[in-house]
């Protein structure tokens, strides 16, 4: 379980600037095991959040509890100079498995995500789908028990998008992890999430909590759906 | 074959003009060699000119050997260490400004006419082009990507290994492709300050001899070489690094 109790951070503005205050005052849980979707405007410390979570930030206030988390950062960042196999099996490797131990691991795992054929591939071969699919992979196999999930879809072009979100519901479905996803895509948000969190514009705040209690695989023109997204979009200030 | 014609009609039209200027303005020789002249000297001399391209090229390919290894080495330290980098980067800075014209022969008062003071001129050079394009790629990895190998549980040590010195490949070619222009030229001054061949050695016996076409060959052997030098090493990223090349050709989304 992730537990937020009232966590404030402010930044010190850039050359003397006003200091940025990106959250104040954020409280949240997430329970083991749930998938929770945190959805605001550009800026409004959704990534502050994540590194939060992942500890690579301290809070100035509040306190953070979270299970060991493993980020999957904004653009998929492969490494150039290793194959879609190796770069998949990176935290393996990080973690002292020797790199054929790694490869065999990381294996079964490009079958089940659709990348078989493609173990030998550089990053540049592949299309935005498929990098997405092994920068996600390389975060999973961190064996983390929370996945920090940072935009992973934000750089793809709609009709990838839609395709990639049907794929990580199937794929978050099939994982007992507990999932925090940050978007800034509402509908992205009520298709993934059990619960959708919207935050405030800088300061960010959670000004509201919806829980989605729709059947997977869920369908955008689902009338739950939209109407849920409606809610959201109406808490981000946004007419309906 | 598209790439080397225009270079090489500029060439052939500078060196047209050139001769066509000597003949016509009836220019002395000694003065101003035409280019047909100095071919003529390259293909009389090819001997000499060997024999001092052998001695200088060792010291060359020595010389941005040691500044490759070195220039690594100093730019891992600047980069792992802050204090490093804040008291020692002035300082070498401040080194490239010390003029290798009078640096040369005070090398060689303290060590002799041998192989030692050439290297280290060469290598003083070379050293300051190779530690600044390393330790820039050193240091512009993606921040994103070291939170990313953070929350692998990944040491400073494994994130260097793994992510940071491969990152880093590229600008150390970089450096050495600068240096293997700069060696040539660093070369000349540590064979004028003193020594016994070398095409440096040359350079000053023909030019105090006033045999010019014979000076302007040893430069074009110079250039030549590092013409080649550069071009090695092109190939030697290319086979070493062919992430590097194919990154650019292809969009990456």
């Amino acid at each position: 379980m992730i537990q937020i109790d009232g966590v404030s951070r402010t930044f010190a503005g850039r050359r003397g600037g006003e200091p940025v205050e990106a959250l104040r005052g954020l409280s949240l849980t997430v329970a083991t095991d749930e998938t929770v979707a945190v959805v605001g405007a550009s800026g409004c410390g959704k990534t502050t959040l994540l590194e939060l979570i992942c500890g690579l930030q301290r809070p100035d206030a509040g306190s953070v509890l979270s299970p060991p988390a493993a980020l999957m950062p904004q653009r998929d960042l492969l490494l150039p100079w290793l194959s879609a196999l190796d770069n998949a099996g990176l935290a393996l490797r990080v973690a002292g498995f020797a790199r054929q131990r790694a490869r065999d691991q990381v294996q079964p795992w490009f079958e089940r995500f659709g990348l078989s054929g493609f173990e030998q591939a550089r990053p540049y071969e592949l299309s935005g789908g498929m990098r997405q699919r092994v920068a996600f992979l390389r975060t999973l196999l961190a064996g983390k028990p929370v996945l920090a999930l940072d935009e992973p879809f934000a750089a793809l072009d709609a009709i990838t998008r839609a395709e990639m979100q049907g794929w990580l519901s199937r794929a978050l479905a099939e994982e007992q992890r507990t999932v925090v996803l940050v978007t800034h895509d509402v509908e992205e948000a009520v298709l993934l999430g059990d619960r959708v969190l919207v935050l405030s514009p800088r300061p960010g705040q959670v000004v509201a909590d919806l829980a989605v209690d729709v059947r997977r695989p869920r369908q955008r023109t689902d009338p739950a759906v939209v109407e849920l997204r409606a809610r959201a979009l109406t808490a981000l200030g946004v007419p309906a | 074959m598209r790439r080397w014609l225009p270079p090489a009609l500029a060439l052939v039209v500078l060196l047209g003009i050139w001769e066509l200027y000597v003949k016509a303005s009836g220019v002395n020789s000694l003065i101003l060699p035409s280019p047909t002249d100095v071919l003529r000297a390259l293909i009389d001399d090819r001997g000499t000119l060997w024999h001092n391209l052998k001695t200088t090229g060792v010291e060359i390919v020595c010389g941005i050997a040691i500044a490759a290894v070195a220039g690594l080495l100093v730019a891992v330290l600047l980069h792992f260490s802050g204090v490093a980098r804040r008291s020692l980067y002035p300082l070498l800075v401040a080194s490239q400004a010390i003029p290798i014209v009078i640096l040369a022969p005070l090398l060689v008062l303290w060590l002799g006419f041998g192989l030692l003071p050439k290297l280290i001129v060469i290598a003083l050079v070379c050293f300051f082009p190779i530690v600044v394009t390393t330790l820039g790629g050193l240091q512009t990895v993606e921040p994103d990507l070291i939170k990313l190998l953070r929350t692998f549980d990944s040491s400073r040590v494994q994130t260097f290994w793994r992510v940071e010195l491969p990152s880093a490949l590229p600008g150390l070619f970089t450096g050495a492709k600068l240096a293997a222009v700069f060696s040539v030229i660093g070369a000349v001054f540590a064979e004028q300050a003193g020594s016994n061949s070398g095409l440096g050695n040359l350079l000053e016996l023909t030019v105090s001899n006033l045999e010019t076409a014979e000076a302007f060959a040893t430069v074009v052997v110079l250039a030549a070489f590092a013409i080649l030098l550069f071009a090695l090493l092109t190939l030697a990223e290319r086979r070493a690094l062919p992430w590097v090349h194919r990154q650019r050709e292809t969009p990456t989304r």
